[in-house]
């Protein structure tokens, strides 16, 4: 099992330093220092074997935390709890950085005692943390508090603590995706998917049951009844641990307690019929050797009434591009040295419609022998529909043992489509 | 909330004030003492000094400070042994505290403290809180047992824990049964054979229920843990596959893995043609993909089991081509490795696509992506037979753009095209040369020198390339030194009278200059092959090569299977076994997939019996032994001064020796010379990364086939070689001898069938081989009249099996009186037939400028066996009784010494396939298999009596004329 974690910030200065196994000697610390941060070349593993010693590393922003082991461990689990150390500390004390980390360390060092024992990851829920590692103390509660604290940290529904009360019970969902296109220069799809995650914010008093029901093929077709051509074929698809996993093989449908606050029910991914909210058409010209003459056009494909924002187009430039002349019919589009690219913005575009920008890039001749690598055009959007065209059907709320129904829950859906990576080769 | 001041402080006489601050009487300050304490142990201070004054700080109410305390505790305890146990009795209070958060924490720190002395009062608490009413308690004492195993494992035994701990699986809470489960795990690692974690199907029952309700590490540890247990049977492994399955769903990837492990292992049990076997191939695919879409690190660590798992078995993901596309985003260490799983699952059908993607990696920027590309490409040409001109064109296209790595690893994949389909695409060899000059890189330089000495007859000026690269010969790396060596050898062969001095001087540059072994070792031998007997050294520097496998970089088997059942660990992620980088006894045991259930069924069968089991396991086996043979050759020519004697007085020849004696016998007669070349046939495919990688220049057939030829008994050895060479070298080829490697398909030695006198001094004599399911008729035409020859041609008069020639009689070069050419003429089988009597006779035609011969021979009717003659067990059962016993013919094979295991390899090898062995009485009973080129299949049995060297022969075949011949051929093949 994991047998150390350390925290370092981009120095490789050693901000928190935890050893669970007799294994793992002070001099991992700086074996990792030397061989992994100060390493002159770009990491090329995320796990970096030092003399019989592999380490783990993730980085958020420019903090490295690293678990440390001389074991065959489940590598897996290694990666899903270090993410999960970040989400726990994320929120305890908002962003990783250097500065909330020293300012927390005693917190963390407490977090690291409860959720890693001997190097087995525990309970991680923040939710259930929330209730008994608070940095005040704990010598007020009573006996019945304490009871409660530890079955739920223990208990089968870990997420959820008993006894929360809401005067007004509501819910929000929100559907975000985003849609993955790599597409030739030719307008040919390479691939396209999209990955797609339900969100929840719940403020349900007492400990409700919830079902939630989408247009799932598998679900529509079962039932016979409603619209085939509306439901979508599901390639896969994984829940949050609340989700009764036995019962959606069995039956396919998704019932859970759901945890309070906000959480992900659900992420999906879906490959057929998506619907491609921009069309990219690239033109690379090259004239002569000194000059290349691009022109973008970009098509909108949804419905009329619906507005697309956010709108960014960036078209890379080769890094001897001496200077840019653009010309765009709608937004704004600069050329930017430093990322050597053209970005072209647009506040917000309705569907069917299309624009264009054209720029003469002036070159600065070289003699290096390679060619310029011209990597895709890559686009970013956000539209108010789900590209996969997935749609929430219900999502029903039953609290037996509490005064109130379905029907008092207020619910919120909402659909959110973004552009992933949004690729087209030129 | 700026605790961030407490890594500031630096100043000298900072220990001496912290211990003033922790004896403060003010709680505040305490505290704060502590948090300095602990801020500047966290940055590799040594703050040990004071333990007492930290340990004072223990009994408070405040459980933050406490948590601060018991850190440091846990971080100098070992150091400070005596003090720590100041401590103790802290800590046995704390186990009776009301607030299990209390107990928790001291059952959970004591564990932690690794001291003896500690340890002793550990086990009174420890008993107390595995049994606690507070779940939480629990669970923390469940984890404790096995940190107590690691520093004690016999007290852990002596006290009874281990009981406890297995109690605790039933235990009502899931996260106690959970991390039960992972304490007994660790502690049955280091105890490999104590059956600590007493799996049966009442507490697989018990995992499978609270795996339902767990946290997800909690499902982790249980899968893992279930990944171990053999199901007894494929019901009860169907019943846990169904019950598994849906963990697939999980939102963490590590539950997903861990699912897949279980599934992957315990499907081996399941019959191929169950319903159910198909439905769970199809759940894997979609959990697979999606792991993909998880963070970078995971997707790195789900590709490499992806790679896994597509090796054991590739229909899970072969329609999900695209998904492994690279992104431009993608890290590196993801793009790596999804080119990896992208030219595993390239075929017919989506080789197009595939290939228009590697174009485009070809031009990206990081250098090893783009060479591991490029190198992809060639990969894809020798996978996809079909693809392979396309590759080559786009390959052609790469070396234009002149970017000196893209050119360097596309000669390098160019070379092994060369190998895999020779004679198809040199005419890019022109272009190659053209970037000789932009080479720098050993790999690179080897494969071109490779592929200049391997077509010198066809390029001009093959002599001038070579000799630009002897110029600095004691400045290349060895891998080039070895190969420039081949293929000046190869083009001297070829060329003998414009490359005299060119041979002479990179033999003596090997020989004499150089003290690498290797080098040294190849040079003399071709300097006594070319000084005794050239035509041997034809034979063997010139040899027919073995092909290269399609499937690249495989791994071995039986370390597959292993690393399925660690899937989700380092392991796999390492692709190597635990034992690897783990140190100690822990996960040194190998794990093996589980048998699949009924495949003993199979063979109802009486007639063939129960012993057949493993009847399909060699073929598996063939690569290893390939890499055994070459660690035992590497192995025994890296010693360098104890093998490599001194040279003997006779090797010390000068030049002229050399090519005096040399040229002249290359002209001579080849008597005694096909020893040499049927052993040099290696019959194992070698995959092209074995191929590549220990000797580029191993032409001699890559040095595990010279250890293929050396293989058979020394006493064979040409008696001119094995007596010059004297003691040493002979030591060397001995080596061989131990290795039970398969020999080469029986050729024939060549017969003379026109002599000079019929044929206006034309001679001509020959054999027929089989040379990877190649038919091929070896002449030496031998010009013994006073004038030139040439102008050959060749024609077959109609035959029983349609042999024809495949084409031309390839004699290039005029024949000059007292010369001898060897020509390999590749047959067909798509002839015109007709009866001939006896069966196997052929009446061959050679029309030369003078005039034309006729001549008949005959050819064993083994070259006729095809590769896959290997009879399915079933049909073979059918068809023996399917054919009347009238066919049936028996015969004597006497005086043949071999045990039935050797018997079978030396058959296999002529294409004569063992289906199934029974033992009867002491008596094997080999069944056999053979398949002709028109599609007649015979079938055989042979029986070996133990110590008799008699073996009886019945042949079965609808067409029982054959029967003689075949019997004839198994005479051969046996005896020789």
């Amino acid at each position: 099992m994991i047998g150390g974690l350390f925290i370092y910030n981009h120095k490789g200065e050693v901000l928190i330093s935890r050893v669970y196994r007799d294994d793992i000697g002070r001099n991992a610390v700086d074996a990792f220092r030397v061989n992994v941060i100060h390493a002159r070349q770009q990491v090329r593993s995320p796990v970096t074997n030092i003399a019989r010693t592999s380490f783990f590393h993730v980085k958020r922003s420019n903090i490295w935390l690293a678990a440390v082991t001389k074991q065959n461990v489940n590598a897996a689990m290694v990666f899903e709890f270090l993410y999960k150390m970040c989400d726990v500390m994320t929120a305890y004390f908002g962003k990783i950085s250097e500065e909330n980390i020293k300012n927390n360390f005693v917190l963390i060092y407490e977090l690291l005692d409860e959720i890693l024992d001997f190097g087995y990851p525990q309970n991680s829920e923040t939710g259930a943390l929330k209730t008994f590692i608070t940095q005040q103390g704990i010598k007020s509660q009573t006996k019945e508090e304490q009871s409660q604290i530890t079955s739920q940290v223990t208990g089968q529904i870990g997420w959820r603590r008993e006894g929360i009360k809401y005067r007004r019970n509501e819910l929000f969902l929100d559907v975000l995706e985003s849609v993955n296109l790599l597409m030739s220069p030719q307008g040919q799809v390479l691939s396209a998917h999209v990955s797609g995650r339900v969100v929840m914010k719940s403020y349900l008093s007492g400990m409700p049951e919830c079902k939630f029901g989408m247009n799932d093929k598998i679900v529509i077709d079962k039932q016979g009844k409603g619209d085939a051509t509306v439901s979508i074929a599901i390639d896969d698809c994984t829940f949050h641990q609340c989700v009764r996993l036995s019962k959606f093989d069995s039956e396919r449908s998704i019932s859970f307690i759901p945890p309070d606050g906000e959480y992900e029910l659900m992420r999906y991914r879906t490959t057929k019929d998506i619907i491609l909210p921009f069309r990219v058409i690239p033109l690379v010209r090259e004239v002569g050797r000194t000059k290349l003459e691009v022109k973008v056009v970009i098509k909108s494909n949804f419905k009329p009434s619906l507005l697309a924002q956010k709108i960014e187009v960036r078209i890379p430039t080769p890094l001897n591009t001496s200077g840019v002349q653009v010309i765009c019919m709608k937004g704004k589009a600069k050329y930017k040295a430093s990322e050597n690219a053209i970005v072209w913005k647009i506040k917000r575009m309705a569907g069917m419609k299309e624009s264009q920008i054209s720029a003469e890039i002036e070159l600065l001749p070289t003699n290096d022998k390679k060619k310029w690598a011209r990597p895709p055009i890559s686009m970013n959007f956000e539209v108010p529909f789900a590209p996969s065209g997935l749609k929430v059907r219900y999502l029903k709320v039953f609290e037996p043992k509490l005064n109130y129904s379905d029907h008092d829950v207020i619910k919120w859906v909402r659909y959110i489509g973004r552009s992933g990576i949004y690729e087209t080769r030129c | 909330m700026t605790d961030s001041k407490y890594f500031t402080t630096t100043k000298k006489g900072e220990i001496f004030e912290l211990k003033a601050e922790l004896n403060s009487d003010k709680k505040e300050k305490k505290k704060e003492a502590v948090k300095k304490v602990i801020a500047s142990m966290t940055v590799g201070k040594d703050v040990s000094a004071l333990f007492p004054d930290v340990v004072n700080c223990m009994q408070t109410d405040n459980l933050e400070l406490k948590k601060l305390v018991y850190l440091y505790l846990m971080n100098y305890a070992k150091s400070q042994p005596d003090m720590a146990i100041m401590a103790v009795n802290t800590f046995v209070k704390d186990c009776e505290d009301p607030n299990p958060l209390i107990r928790a924490l001291a059952v959970r720190t004591m564990g932690c403290i690794r001291v003896d002395k500690i340890t002793e009062y550990l086990c009174e608490p420890l008993r107390k809180c595995l049994k606690d009413e507070d779940p939480y308690v629990r669970k923390t004492a469940a984890v404790c047992v096995a940190k107590l195993h690691d520093i004690n494992a016999q007290l852990v035994e002596d006290q009874g824990f281990l009981d406890t701990l297995k109690d605790l699986i039933s235990d009502s809470n899931p996260m106690v049964v959970a991390n039960a489960v992972a304490a007994l795990s660790e502690i049955a690692e280091s105890h490999p054979n104590s059956n600590l974690l007493d799996l049966n199907p009442q507490s697989i029952n018990k995992l499978l229920t609270a795996l339902n309700e767990c946290t997800e590490w909690g499902q982790i540890f249980i899968l893992d843990c279930l990944a171990n247990y053999t199901p007894r049977d494929d019901r009860e492994s169907q019943s846990i596959c169904e019950r598994v399955t849906p963990r697939l769903s999980h939102a963490n990837s590590a539950v997903v893995l861990s699912a897949v492990k279980v599934l992957m292992k315990f499907m081996e049990m399941l019959p191929k043609d169950l319903d159910y076997y198909g439905t769970l191939l199809k759940k894997l695919a979609p959990p697979l993909v999606t792991l993909l879409s998880a963070e970078p690190e995971l997707q790195y660590v789900a590709l490499r089991n992806i790679n896994l798992i597509v090796q054991k078995r590739p229909e899970i993901l072969k329609h999900e081509m695209k998904v492994f596309f690279v992104k431009y985003n993608d890290p590196i260490y993801v793009k790596l490795e999804k080119l990896d799983i992208m030219i595993r699952l390239a075929s017919q059908a989506n080789i197009a696509q595939v290939l228009a993607e590697l174009k485009e990696y070809a031009t990206e920027v990081d250098v090893d992506f783009v060479r591991k590309a490029v190198r992809a490409i060639g990969r894809c040409a020798i996978k996809v037979e079909q693809s392979a001109e396309r590759c080559v064109s786009t390959l052609l296209d790469l070396i234009q753009t002149k970017v000196n790595y893209v050119v360097q690893e596309a000669i390098v994949v160019i070379k092994d095209i060369f190998r895999k389909y020779p004679n198809k695409y040199e005419s890019v060899i022109a272009t190659l040369c053209e970037n000789l000059d932009s080479l720098d890189e050993p790999e690179a330089r080897a494969a071109m020198i490779w592929i200049v000495g391997e077509y010198a007859e066809r390029i001009d000026n093959a002599d001038e390339l070579l000799e630009s690269f002897l110029e600095g010969f004691h400045d290349e790396s060895t891998q080039v030194q070895l190969q420039l060596l081949t293929a000046i050898v190869k083009l001297f062969l070829k060329k003998p009278t414009e490359t005299q001095e060119l041979v002479q001087q990179v033999l003596s540059l090997a020989t004499q200059d150089s003290d690498n072994p290797d080098l040294r070792d190849r040079g003399y031998i071709y300097w006594r092959l070319l000084s005794t007997d050239p035509v041997a050294a034809k034979e063997v520097v010139l040899a027919e090569k073995p092909l290269i496998s399609e499937e690249t970089d495989l791994i071995e088997p039986t370390l597959l299977d292993e690393l399925i059942c660690h899937i989700g660990t380092l392991a796999s992620v390492y692709h190597k076994p635990p034992s690897a980088f783990v140190e100690g006894s822990r996960g040194v045991q190998h794990k093996r997939l589980p048998a699949r259930a009924g495949s003993g069924e199979s063979t109802e069968s009486p007639d063939v019996g129960q012993s057949v089991g493993g009847a399909d396991a060699p073929p598996a086996v063939i690569p290893s032994q390939g890499d055994l043979l070459g660690d035992l050759l590497n192995l025994d020519l890296a010693p360098p001064a104890t093998t490599v004697p001194a040279v003997p007085a006779s090797m010390q020849m000068g030049a002229m020796d050399l090519l005096g004696g040399g040229l002249d016998s290359l002209m001579g007669d080849e008597s005694e010379t096909h020893n040499i070349h049927q052993r040099m046939e290696s019959p194992s495919p070698q995959s092209l990364s074995e191929y590549s990688h220990p000797e580029l220049g191993g032409d001699i057939g890559g040095s595990p086939a010279i250890g293929a030829g050396m293989g058979a008994p020394p006493a064979v050895m040409p008696a001119s070689l094995n007596a010059a060479v004297g003691g040493g070298l002979g030591d060397l080829f001995d080596l061989g001898g131990g290795v039970g490697m398969p020999t080469g398909a029986f050729i024939p030695p060549k017969t003379l069938w026109l002599p000079a006198m019929k044929a206006k001094g034309l001679e001509i004599s020959g054999t027929f081989a089989r040379r990877s399911g190649v038919l091929q008729m070896d002449l030496s035409l031998t010009n013994k009249a006073l004038s030139v020859m040439s102008d050959f041609a060749i024609q077959f008069n109609r035959n029983s099996f349609g042999l024809a020639p495949a084409g031309p009689l390839q004699v290039l070069t005029p024949l000059t009186p007292n010369q001898t050419i060897d020509v390999a003429l590749p047959l067909s089988t798509v002839g015109p037939i007709m009866k001939m009597e006896p069966l196997t006779n052929l009446q061959v035609a050679v029309k030369n400028n003078i005039d034309v011969f006729y001549f008949s021979c005959q050819y064993p009717i083994s070259i006729l066996f095809v590769e896959d003659g290997k009879m399915d067990r079933q049909v073979f059962l059918a068809t023996w009784k399917d054919i009347p016993n009238d066919n049936e013919a028996q015969f004597q094979i006497k005086d043949c010494h071999l045990n039935s295991d050797a018997a079978t390899n030396k058959l296999q090898s002529s294409n004569i396939f063992t289906i199934a062995k029974r033992t009867v009485d002491g008596q094997d009973m080999l069944y056999q298999s053979i398949k002709l080129t028109n599609g007649i299949w015979i079938l055989a049995e042979l029986r070996v009596q133990a110590g008799s060297p008699n073996y009886v022969l019945s042949v079965k075949c609808r067409a029982s004329e054959v029967s003689q011949f075949v019997y004839q051929c198994y005479e051969l093949v046996l005896k020789n």
